[in-house]
């Protein structure tokens, strides 16, 4: 009996019906999108130490480099809030200040940001207040600003949720005729979210102007990205859904700002979504609930902390002789004083009503809902009184 | 209903001589997978972080270590995809045991729970079981941040298909567990993460009998009136038994230990005899789990009560923020004024 293989390496005479009818081409197929220029770089795009660096704007790098500097301090100040029980909880983005400075650097006011729950230093740079931005960390309130304010959505806990939201509010501007992008943030194990598929599928569908950034920073907690996914890269997801991937170094921050500026360009003038990874890498632990000694070696560490992204800006900008040790001291002088602003502010104990917790269930309280309240307050006065 | 073994460590336990050390929920709720796990070669564990990092709640420490990354698996970030894929490995005769990170994270997974899981016996006309074990830690009360504080068991409850237990003590956490691995219908098991570090004088070397599950269970004896409770609400409940003694309120608490199926014998019983009850939970009272508790025992026990059935229960709010969670949970001053409203008149 014939071997499969000799089977289908025999050409002609095919010995029945079936076999005729599997080279029947099916009629009139092409692909919807030629896959090619969807596809991302062979290699995360690097724009510092090569040539490409000589275009960018030297106001730009200090700007970023004045960010960056401030971002790492605030993590920093964050971090040590939750050893002093100031803070429920950090997930810090140390290592990762490119990303989230180049995020809120890439969006016009009108845009909106649909940040994670880890991208706390992303909407700070944004402009949200510093102790508003670290409400729902603190425990005082979930959400501690109001998102109209800087069109910052809620920092989203439950993973890649957020990002059928951002289709939708990107698609809800075009329609009303808005040229209005959605930025939305998420990580790589996010990326496996069954949201995450169809968020992407509807912004391809509907060409909704909305840009998805994946930062892949190694974990998502303790499993590695290769635990998660078995794709070439985050990025190449994108050709199955019609959109361009771009892969970028996440730690080289004029990198970053540039591919994510472009797509915010790109789906500004009706190009569509993009899907952008950025590798980058999470020095802390998860966050200061989690040990990472468990699941990953200090070497890996060690070398990251080689290709920091402070570094690299740093390298890059005092060879161009923008940067002296005066204007280090300055960066590092202020980012002192929004630290010590946001330690001062954060040590006050906020002041709670209890009462509110019945206040935004709806627009208008439920009769229930008066009964529990008039029951809590008794329960409060009677407290008051003892 | 399959009544499972007690572990095999019960064996050696015979020259043991010496004092049981205390041992948390959690070390009892990891020590029932590990024997499972030993004694049966179709049950895997497996979600996000349960394998190297031994879960966020380390209940799932070393089992990857001790039956390999097959049997205890770190799985991609998909709820969904981890409870369907666990509805296939059922169908294929494995008995697969999944944890779900919090509460709130279990949510993208309802469908395949509501769907699939809990009907697949029913649309097979019981060809198709589904011994799959979804743990769930669950409720408020550790500080947690917004999402991990839900106490979601009224919507397992409202699904027929889906067995509910929540282990209140460290014995429990075993026995029930056990028992749950061993069910060919699936189960929620709730795991009351603010009792995951309460101990107890258990002893892992020679692990309690396993009950069936169903069977509810009086934790302390009293004649004035009931307090039918169960997971992190009970010790709430038996501090509040010891306060009313003071004030002459003698309580009976019944720990439910399952809410699906439900042990009407064990909760009537109490009920009959002190002719009074109250049940209490964090989970919200609207719609909550008490309300069907409440009319179950009002359906049954109706000559016999001399008050109606009160609740004492959480808000019907989200979840609040942590700092003011203490305002929502229901502690022992709720409790103590609803057994003193049970002093009930007809027409007050
Ligand atoms: C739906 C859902 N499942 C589980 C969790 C619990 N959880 C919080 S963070 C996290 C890991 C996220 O990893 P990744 O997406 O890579 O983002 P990163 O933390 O690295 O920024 C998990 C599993 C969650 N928040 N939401």
């Amino acid at each position: 009996m014939d071997s499969l293989q000799q089977r289908s390496s025999t050409v002609q005479e095919p010995p029945g019906a079936v076999t005729a009818h599997r080279h029947t081409p099916s009629p009139a197929w092409q692909p919807r999108t030629d896959p090619a220029p969807l596809l991302p770089e062979t290699e995360p795009l690097r724009v510092l130490g090569t040539d490409a660096v000589a275009d960018a704007d030297p106001a730009l790098l200090l700007r970023l480099y004045a960010e960056l500097i401030r971002g790492r301090r605030y993590n920093a100040q964050a971090t040590a809030l939750t050893k002093q029980g100031r803070l429920a909880v950090y997930p810090s983005t140390t290592g990762q200040e490119a990303c989230e400075i180049a995020a809120a650097l890439a969006l016009e006011e009108r845009d909106w940001l649909f940040p994670s729950y880890r991208d706390t230093l992303a909407a700070v740079a944004r402009g949200l207040d510093p102790v508003q931005a670290l409400t729902l960390l603190r425990g005082d309130w979930h959400t501690g600003y109001d998102p109209h304010e800087h069109r910052i959505a809620p920092l989203c806990t439950p993973l890649a949720t957020q990002l059928p939201h951002a289709v939708g509010l990107a698609h809800a501007a075009r329609l009303k005729g808005d040229d209005v992008v959605a930025l939305a943030m998420v990580g790589d194990g996010g990326t496996s979210e069954g949201d995450f598929h169809e968020a992407l599928n509807f912004a391809a569908v509907w060409q909704a102007p909305v840009v998805f950034f994946v930062q892949n920073n190694g974990f998502a907690i303790s499993v590695p990205l290769a635990k998660q996914t078995a794709a070439p890269s985050l990025a190449h997801k994108a050709v199955g859904y019609g959109m361009p991937g771009r892969l970028v170094d996440g730690n080289d921050a004029v990198a970053v700002h540039q591919v994510l500026t472009e797509a915010v360009a790109r789906a500004r003038r009706g190009g569509g979504p993009t899907l952008v990874e950025a590798v980058t890498y999470r020095i802390d632990a998860h966050t200061n609930a989690d040990d990472a000694t468990r699941y990953r070696a200090d070497g890996e560490v060690e070398a990251w902390r080689a290709h920091d992204p402070i570094l690299l800006l740093e390298r890059e900008l005092t060879e161009r002789g923008l940067l002296d040790e005066d204007g280090r001291r300055a960066a590092a002088e202020a980012a002192e004083t929004m630290a010590a602003e946001l330690r001062e502010r954060m040590n006050a104990d906020p002041v709670l009503d209890p009462m509110e917790i019945f206040s935004h269930v709806y627009a208008e309280q439920t009769t229930q809902l008066r009964e529990q309240a008039a029951q809590l307050r008794a329960e409060l006065e009677a407290e008051g009184e003892a | 209903m399959t009544t499972a073994t007690t572990g095999t460590a019960a064996a050696k336990a015979g020259g043991n001589a010496g004092k049981p050390k205390p041992a948390t929920m959690a070390q009892a709720l990891q020590r029932a997978m590990r024997d499972a796990m030993a004694e049966d070669p179709t049950v895997h564990v497996m979600g996000e972080d349960v394998g190297t990092l031994g879960g966020v709640f380390r209940v799932t420490d070393g089992l990857a270590k001790e039956f390999g990354e097959d049997r205890c698996t770190d799985t991609p970030l998909a709820e969904a995809g981890i409870l369907g894929a666990a509805v296939g490995m059922a169908m294929y005769g494995l008995r697969p045991v999944v944890e779900m990170q919090f509460d709130a994270f279990a949510y993208p997974a309802f469908e395949q729970l509501l769907s699939h899981v809990a009907k697949m016996r029913n649309r097979t006309r019981g060809a198709m079981p589904m011994p799959i074990v979804i743990r769930v830690p669950y409720g408020g009360g550790i500080g947690g941040v917004e999402h991990h504080s839900d106490s979601s068991e009224a919507y397992y409850m409202a699904t027929p298909g889906l067995h509910v237990v929540t282990p209140a003590t460290v014995e429990d956490a075993y026995g029930l567990l056990r028992a749950a691995i061993a069910s060919d219908d699936p189960v929620v098991f709730l795991e009351p993460k603010r009792l995951y570090w309460s101990k107890s004088d258990w002893s892992p070397e020679a692990p309690a009998a396993v009950e069936p599950i169903g069977k509810a269970v009086v934790r302390r004896k009293g004649t004035g009136a009931t307090l039918i409770t169960y997971g992190p609400s009970v010790p709430v409940c038996l501090e509040a038994a010891e306060a009313a003694q003071a004030e002459g309120w003698d309580l009976e608490v019944v720990d439910l230990r399952s809410l699906v199926p439900f042990d009407d014998e064990t909760v009537c019983a109490s009920v009959r005899r002190t002719g009074r009850a109250v049940v209490v939970h964090e989970s919200t009272g609207f719609g909550g789990p008490g309300a069907e508790i409440a009319a179950r025992v009002t359906e049954r026990c109706f000559h016999h009560l001399e008050a109606p059935v009160l609740r004492v229960a959480g808000f019907d709010i989200p979840y609040p923020p942590p700092m003011l969670e203490r305002h929502h949970l229901p502690g022992v001053d709720r409790v103590l004024d609803a057994v003193a409203r049970l002093q009930w008149e007809a027409g007050s």
